[in-house]
């Protein structure tokens, strides 16, 4: 059929750049950071982003809170397992680089038998739902050695075939890439799925499920198709994941910590924006890796932080980052800087103070025969003293008391340059 | 035959103990629509206050403080926090629940430990209620408290705890209690009038937001109540909670979402079918040699077909549950259809 008309459609440049950026920083990631335990970070951030992107098409884009989405990245680990195993073994001609694809077929698979029961409701029942079925998973999984090895897992080894183009997966910089390349088109194809009528049709039924029946539209059936392809992709994490650890074990990858962690770092992330769970999914690595060394109440912390952000920045840091770049748009940020400043301030000094508190704590817990001293932010404390107690109380009032102050503060200036900036836009939309 | 009956107390013991921590949970849920991811950490919470006051004030003041100071400790969440994020909906309502769950639990272990606590029933409460004797000479008979250690030398005694008696009594009392509250007092009609017509309740001068903190308040009083007996029965210990929360939503979705006597239902039910399947050995693969097949490790899903009913009591709940979603999505004396 010829065009009759024209159609003006410039090139998206903006999308464009994001994107290229997107692979640039995907691909010299690397080179940047290039240590062992960089690389595996890196490798695990990548599987990260997958898996929590594949949550926020129930949580973000469906409004759909799962409790229980571990089962499918982890049904994509086993299967992906075995098939590797069945691959070194050679009754299966599959290359290791579409093993992952094996993983979102089991995770599709997955979804589909258990989403059928799980979508009949959204909201509240569903989140009940889901839990539900990630406890039966997982205990049922453990009672059965053949498939899941038991307590000790299925291990294998992902080297295996002929090299090809030299790549033999052996290195970690090898599975780094293919699981680089992965992200990319994963990440691509779920931002693809936004746009699709499945996608809008999706958010319509998050927002106003009665109105989309009245459509005619089945918000089961919508809800569905999101969930399987939610268990895709987590399949596809899964199985990245498989090929990453070598080894699969159900009391890890099937448990409801995991799929808590997946609801926690993609709503902390910003399950409002299709960008949020990747910041998301580098925010879990970090916890997970750095931080849990750093302390052992890292959980109470991460708890603590989840709850305000609840509280008061529902959007995650996807919304924090947002509404800054909008001042600073506007050209606004400079009058806020010196708040910020005095926020964090205030803010470190109570928090250096309860971190003192709980690390004592727990240092009385957990270390009690190394005696009252521990070691924290370089100065030696004595649990057992009266000073350290009494200091770490004091930064904690004063550093809130002054926090509140400040808050007050910018909570009104940031009030008055929001008025300022919706005026603004009224102007320009007048010109 | 006594094992079976020992086996039925207990399923109804633990059944009993459920309701106690859903009908809280129920309680909350269809007032303020908020289902309280939290529920099995106040219960948490309950059995290790009580483990600290039973050391200072006995066990039986310990029973009525614990369940207060939980109570409190709910209702200043809800003051604090629950009500910010009440406008946004009913997802951060239960984001902020599931992340209070980690605080409390990271908190139990900042300021208890990691490892159990020992938590030991009063005097009272140890020892056994009732000792089933059961002689090949002369049949069955129920012996109060402990049988003699003669009589058990010639006849296969078996024993239900004391602890698990006293579980079913307050559990009992409780659900009295809770129903006289409801439709006798003048407060129980205010709560039932804020269910369905919080407009109307609030334009008769009452104050919503103020009943809605008590019912919170209550709901984790009624399961820090549960802690204490749980506590003293089981373990005390930090995974207790993760241990007990995931079943007590089970009940609530099998006995119907909102409903107290759903609740009451699915409680029992739940109970028992985690405890009864344990006395029983078989397996699918001896059911069906029985039927006259033969089974062979080489049958097609023999894995499956190999255990034994007492190895998958533990998951018979969810499957239930799954079923019950299939078959009678709004629960077994559910209303709510959505």
């Amino acid at each position: 059929m010829k065009k009759t008309e024209f159609h003006f459609k410039p090139h998206n440049v903006g999308r464009w750049f994001i994107w290229s950026l997107f692979a640039l920083m995907l691909f010299v990631a690397p080179r940047i950071w290039t240590s062992g335990l960089a690389q595996t970070m890196l490798t695990q951030m990548g599987i990260g982003v997958i898996a929590c992107l594949a949550y926020n098409i129930l949580l973000g884009q469906g409004g759909m809170l799962s409790f229980g989405h571990a089962v499918y990245s982890g049904m994509g680990a086993f299967l992906a397992i075995h098939a590797l195993n069945m691959a070194g073994a050679g009754t299966l001609g599959i290359p290791v680089s579409l093993i992952p694809l094996v993983g979102g077929f089991a995770g599709l698979v997955a979804a589909a038998l258990l989403g059928y029961v799980s979508t009949k409701k959204a909201g509240t029942p569903f989140a009940m739902i889901t839990l539900g079925i990630g406890e039966l998973v997982f205990a049922l999984t453990l009672m059965l050695p053949e498939f899941s090895g038991g307590e000790g897992g299925v291990s294998s080894n992902r080297v295996i075939g002929k090299p090809f183009l030299g790549i033999t997966f052996g290195p970690q910089i090898q599975v780094y890439y293919l699981v680089a390349v992965y992200c990319f088109i994963c990440t691509a194809a779920m931002f693809a799925l936004t746009r699709t009528p499945l996608g809008r049709m999706l958010n319509a039924v998050r927002d106003n499920p009665e109105r989309v029946e009245f459509v005619g539209y089945n918000t089961h059936w919508v809800r569905f198709m999101a969930f399987t392809i939610s268990g895709f992709f987590a399949g596809v994490a899964g199985g990245l994941g498989a090929i990453n650890a070598e080894i699969v074990n159900g009391s890890d990858v099937l448990h409801a910590a995991r799929s808590g962690a997946y609801l926690l770092f993609t709503f902390l992330g910003g399950a409002t924006f299709f960008f949020g769970p990747i910041i998301g999914a580098v925010l879990m690595v970090i916890c997970g890796v750095l931080l849990s060394e750093l302390t052992k109440a890292w959980l109470l912390y991460l708890g603590l932080i989840f709850l305000f952000m609840v509280m008061y920045a529902p959007g995650g840091f996807a919304s924090l980052i947002l509404m800054n770049l909008r001042v600073a748009a506007f050209g606004k940020l400079k009058k806020l800087w010196t708040s910020y400043l005095a926020l964090a301030g205030t803010a470190l000094a109570a928090l250096v103070g309860a971190a003192t508190m709980i690390e004592m704590v727990y240092h009385r817990q957990l270390n009690e025969a190394l005696g009252p001293e521990l070691r924290f932010m370089g100065a030696t404390l004595n649990s057992a003293g009266v000073d350290a107690w009494f200091g770490a109380g004091f930064l904690i009032v004063v550093g809130a008391g002054l926090f509140e102050l400040v808050r007050r503060h910018y909570v009104h200036e940031w009030g008055e340059i929001q008025e300022d900036i919706e005026k603004e836009i009224k102007r320009r939309e007048a010109l | 035959m006594d094992q079976v009956f020992i086996n039925l107390l207990n399923g109804l013991s633990s059944g009993l103990l459920l309701f106690m921590l859903s009908s809280g949970l129920t309680l909350i849920f269809s007032m303020m629509g908020v289902l309280n991811f939290a529920h099995a950490s106040f219960y948490m919470v309950g059995a290790y206050v009580a483990y600290t006051v039973v050391g200072i004030v006995g066990f039986w003041t310990a029973l009525l403080f614990a369940p207060i100071a939980v109570g409190l400790l709910g209702a200043g969440f809800e003051r604090l926090a629950l009500r910010r994020v009440h406008k946004f909906g009913h997802v951060p309502e239960l984001l902020i629940t599931f992340g209070l769950s980690y605080v409390v639990l990271e908190l139990v272990q900042l300021i208890w430990g990691r490892t159990a606590v020992t938590f030991t029933p009063p005097a009272l409460l140890e020892g056994s209620a009732l000792t089933i004797v059961s002689s090949a000479q002369q049949g069955m008979s129920l012996v109060l408290g402990k049988a003699s250690p003669e009589v058990c030398a010639v006849a296969n005694c078996s024993t239900f705890p004391a602890t698990k008696a006293f579980m079913m009594l307050v559990a009992l009392l409780m659900l009295l209690a809770l129903w006289l509250l409801l439709t006798r007092t003048r407060v129980g009609l205010i709560i039932q009038a804020s269910l369905t017509h919080p407009e109307m309740v609030e334009a008769l001068g009452h104050n919503v937001p103020r009943v809605l903190m008590l019912v919170f308040g209550s709901g984790c009083a009624l399961a820090g109540l549960a802690g204490v007996i749980g506590g003293i029965t089981f373990v005390t210990e930090p995974n207790m909670a993760a241990f007990i929360g995931a079943i007590i939503f089970v009940v609530v979705v099998v006995g119907g979402i909102g409903s107290l006597a759903g609740a009451f239902v699915g409680s029992i039910v739940v109970g028992l079918l985690q405890t009864l399947p344990l006395t029983v050995n078989g397996s699918l693969a001896t059911l069906l040699t029985s039927l006259g097949f033969t089974v062979t490790a080489a049958t097609p899903g023999y894995p499956l077909l190999r255990l034994t009913m007492a190895e998958v009591a533990p998951i018979l709940p969810y499957l239930l549950m799954v079923l019950i979603l299939i078959f009678r999505p709004k629960g077994l004396l559910g209303t709510r259809e959505d």
